[in-house]
């Protein structure tokens, strides 16, 4: 408040400009979005498959993983799940942790747990679809 | 000024005079809303569909390191305590993928009129119980 007193040279957009961010939200709140979108009818897909393919033992559902479109029909589940997932927590973290450390803190590690389990399973995808 | 967030707290009463903003009142003491226990159900169903990702990840790389990992992973969700944790993921994905709906059509701009986004809340919750029940019955059955 010290700053703040009631006769000021400076206008309203001077006092505010650089006290925000103008830089990535929109492109977030985009990918939020369209992640969104995607997963609308990967999810219907993959929750039916699960269903159809419930109680099968390994070979078979590697099998059914090895085949073209389902293991491209999977990979861009994850790729729309774990970014629109991202794209979720940091918001929630943003909203309730304030203290800028403890923020960054958090944010960081739940990129790197993020990141680290999205490529295990597209490595583990990858592999199911190359061993044919 | 400490930061941005304090400094859109601060302003200047309707005589000169530097004033902190009032703060809205604490969460508790608002009815609870159709609109209101939706958002949160919305977020709280995400994160818990954030730690059903990790369980995803470790269905499909036990797949992927052969069948004595796989079968552990599979007898893991045919236990009680598995089955437990798949009608919460189910019963999560349905809330949030149908609530999400509503939120994609509200971004479209439609939908904001007070009995509309009434109905289409108590719309979400019905569709997402249905949907909940026809997959467990359909899964249980399979089983």
């Amino acid at each position: 408040m010290a700053n703040m007193t009631a006769v000021t040279m400076r206008s309203t957009l001077g006092r505010v400009r650089g006290l925000g961010a103008a830089r990535s939200g929109l492109l977030e709140w985009w990918g939020q979005r369209i992640t969104a979108a995607a997963l609308v009818p990967l999810a219907i897909w993959f929750v039916v498959s699960l269903l159809v393919h419930l109680n099968e033992g390994a070979s078979s559902v590697a099998h059914w993983v090895a085949r073209p479109w389902n293991g491209v029909l999977l990979l861009a589940l994850l790729i729309a799940l774990f970014r629109h997932l991202g794209l979720g927590l940091k918001v929630v973290i943003e909203d309730y942790i304030h203290a800028e450390a403890t923020k960054l803190a958090t944010l960081l590690v739940m990129k790197a747990v993020l990141t680290l389990f999205w490529i295990a399973a597209t490595v583990s995808v990858l592999k199911l679809a190359f061993a044919g | 000024m400490r930061d941005a967030r304090a400094a859109l707290m601060s302003g200047l009463s309707s005589d000169g005079k530097p004033v902190d903003r009032p703060l809205s009142p604490h969460l508790q003491v608002y009815r609870p809303q159709i609109t209101t226990v939706l958002s949160i159900m919305h977020r709280f169903s995400g994160i818990w569909l954030g730690v059903g990702t990790l369980f995803l990840t470790w269905w499909l790389v036990a797949l992927a390191s052969g069948p004595a990992p796989f079968a552990t992973a599979q007898a893991f969700f045919a236990s009680i305590f598995g089955k437990i944790l798949l009608f919460l993921w189910t019963a999560a994905l349905m809330f949030h993928f149908c609530n999400g709906i509503r939120h994609l059509v509200w971004d479209s701009g439609l939908g904001f009129e007070k009995p509309t986004y009434h109905a289409s809340g108590w719309t979400v919750l019905a569709a997402a119980t249905a949907l909940t029940v026809l997959i467990f019955i359909v899964g249980l059955t399979a089983g």
